[in-house]
This record gives C-alpha cells, sequence and structure tokens, in this order.
C-alpha cells in the first residue's frame, strides 16, 4: 500500500497538514519560521547563539528521512533518473535562487502564503510558474 | 540563555524537522519524480502537490494566528519573524534561478535534505552543490545589497533576509 502513497489526493493534502503542523511547531515552540533554505543557510553563515536550534531541526529531517526509510526505501528519491550533472547544476541554482530570493517552497510558499506575505505570494508564482516551464521543456526535448 | 533552556529549543526544533520529513514523505514530496509529475505538465500530469500546499498553507495559517496571540515562544526566547516588503530585482530573479533548478531535478531543499537519508550519491551531489551555491550567493551578493539597501527594522537586512525566509 505504501507504494502508492504519493498517488493518493487524500495523503497529499494530509502529508500537507503533517507540514503545516510542524511549521506550527517550529514557530510556537521556538519561535522562528520553518524555511528550509534559510535555517540551512544560517548554518553556513553562523552568528553566535543562533545555530544550534538550526541544527537540530536539520538533524530531526534527516532522522525523519531515515524513520521513512525504514518503513518504505522507496519513499525517497533513492534512484533518481537525472544525471549527476544534471543533479550538479540543479543544486547549484537552487542554492543560489533560494538565498537570492530569500525563500524556497517552504518558507515562501507554505510559511509565507500562509500570512499572507505579498513577497512570498510573488515568489511562489514566480518559481512555480518557472519550475513547471522547466520540467515541461526538458520533458518535451528528452522523449524518444 | 541558559543551557537547559538552550537543549529544550533545541528539542522543539529537532521535533518540528522530524515531523517536518514525515509529512513531506506522506506527501510523496521526498520523491522526486512526483515533484516532476506535478511540474511537468506534458504527460500524465498529477495533481497532488497542489493539495500538499492547501494542506500545509491551511494548518499553517492556524498555527501564526496561535502564534501572534503568544507573547513569548512557549520554550523561551522571542520570535524572530520576516520583516521585509516590497517586491525587488533579488527576490524574483532568485525565485526564477530557484525555479530552474527545481524544475531540472525535481528537489527543493527541504525534501533534498530528508533525502539525504537514502544514502544515493545522486542525492548527496544534489545538496553540496546546493550549499555551496547558496553560500557562495550570501558571499558575494548579499555584500552587495548591504551597501544599497536600507534596514526596514533595527535588524541587519542581510541577517534578516538570511534567517527568516
Amino acid at each position: 500500500m505504501l507504494h502508492t502513497l504519493p498517488s493518493t489526493l487524500a495523503l497529499s493534502l494530509a502529508g500537507g497538514a503533517v507540514i503545516g503542523l510542524a511549521g506550527s511547531l517550529l514557530l510556537v515552540l521556538v519561535g522562528r519560521v520553518a524555511g528550509i533554505s534559510g535555517i540551512v543557510g544560517g548554518v553556513l553563515r553562523p552568528r553566535a547563539g543562533d545555530v544550534g536550534w538550526r541544527l537540530w531541526f536539520v538533524a530531526g529531517l534527516i532522522l525523519g528521512g531515515l524513520a521513512l526509510r525504514s518503513v518504505d526505501a522507496s519513499l525517497l528519491g533513492a534512484d533518481v533518473t537525472r544525471s549527476p550533472i544534471t543533479l550538479l547544476i540543479a543544486g547549484l541554482l537552487v542554492g543560489v535562487g533560494t538565498r537570492l530570493g530569500s525563500g524556497c517552497t517552504s518558507g515562501h510558499g507554505v510559511c509565507g502564503i500562509s500570512r499572507f506575505s505579498v513577497r512570498s505570494i510573488v515568489a511562489t508564482c514566480v518559481f512555480l510558474a518557472v519550475g513547471m516551464l522547466t520540467a515541461s521543456l526538458v520533458s518535451v526535448w528528452t522523449r524518444p | 540563555m541558559s543551557t537547559y533552556n538552550s537543549a529544550v529549543v533545541g528539542l522543539g526544533a529537532g521535533l518540528a524537522g522530524f515531523v517536518f520529513a514525515l509529512g513531506l514523505g506522506i506527501a510523496g514530496m521526498t520523491n522526486p519524480d512526483n515533484v516532476l509529475a506535478f511540474l511537468d505538465l506534458t504527460g500524465a500530469w498529477k495533481p497532488g502537490l497542489a493539495l500538499v500546499m492547501v494542506g500545509a498553507i491551511g494548518v499553517h495559517a492556524v498555527g501564526w494566528r496561535l502564534a501572534r496571540s503568544l507573547r513569548n515562544p512557549v520554550l523561551g526566547g522571542r520570535f524572530v519573524l520576516p520583516t521585509r516588503t516590497g517586491i525587488d530585482g533579488a527576490l524574483l530573479a532568485g525565485a526564477a534561478i530557484f525555479g530552474v533548478g527545481w524544475g531540472l531535478a525535481g528537489y527543493c531543499p527541504g525534501p533534498a535534505i530528508v533525502d539525504v537519508a537514502s544514502g544515493s550519491s545522486s542525492t548527496l551531489i544534489f545538496v553540496a552543490a546546493m550549499l555551496v551555491g547558496g553560500a557562495l550567493t550570501d558571499r558575494l551578493v548579499a555584500p552587495l545589497f548591504r551597501r544599497t539597501s536600507r534596514p526596514t527594522s533595527s535588524d541587519d537586512p542581510i541577517s534578516t533576509k538570511g534567517v527568516l525566509e
């Protein structure tokens, strides 16, 4: 059953709700916004007294990944079909873009939109549109 | 902040990260193929990811209202929340560059870090490149903004930008 998890729309909604719960936990308990790119960025650009909670959060993410893997390894993207050079370029672009644009899917797309930030709504529309355009073009070009 | 408080805050943050990863997994976002099936409009389109965002935004909107009613975070310290408003070139260019990378690999930062647990070399290459790209941007681009932009609050605008979103 777990193999069909992602194809079930109800589980998409439920998974989203759990993501929203996690963001709420960080906000209410720790007083921080759950933007992953920003949390990780603050580790790479450390300020005194502002690193510990970030490392704990990232450790929680990876521990959660290990838990998912122990339930069903196919939940994780271990068999990504992209070439290493594509992944390298994509990683660089995601790193540059999320720092320049002050956020990613979590910070802008979830946390920002849910507090009606105009910046976040605009950013989310832009990266969704460009992401769809890119994925669609790649799909057309690489189709046999 | 005392050592005890730091540890409690750390556990709170760790719990949030753990639950976040489970949510991404349940939603199917930790597998980039599912993300690409949503972003790619030319094939058998899967609308699931839109529902992930609906669920996440709905619940987080409640969390946000709850947080607004509190004077301080439950585990101590103070709220550190985004202060910047207004649309600028960095926001638009950054979002567009991120969109290209997202559409190429199907990975955004959260799922990529969760997938480190897979130990797959593909994921590790992506995450390493993402960290390098982010660090270079902070070093090379952030100083330009520090010179040309005025703070919108008492906080350093660059660290505000980096920390909060």
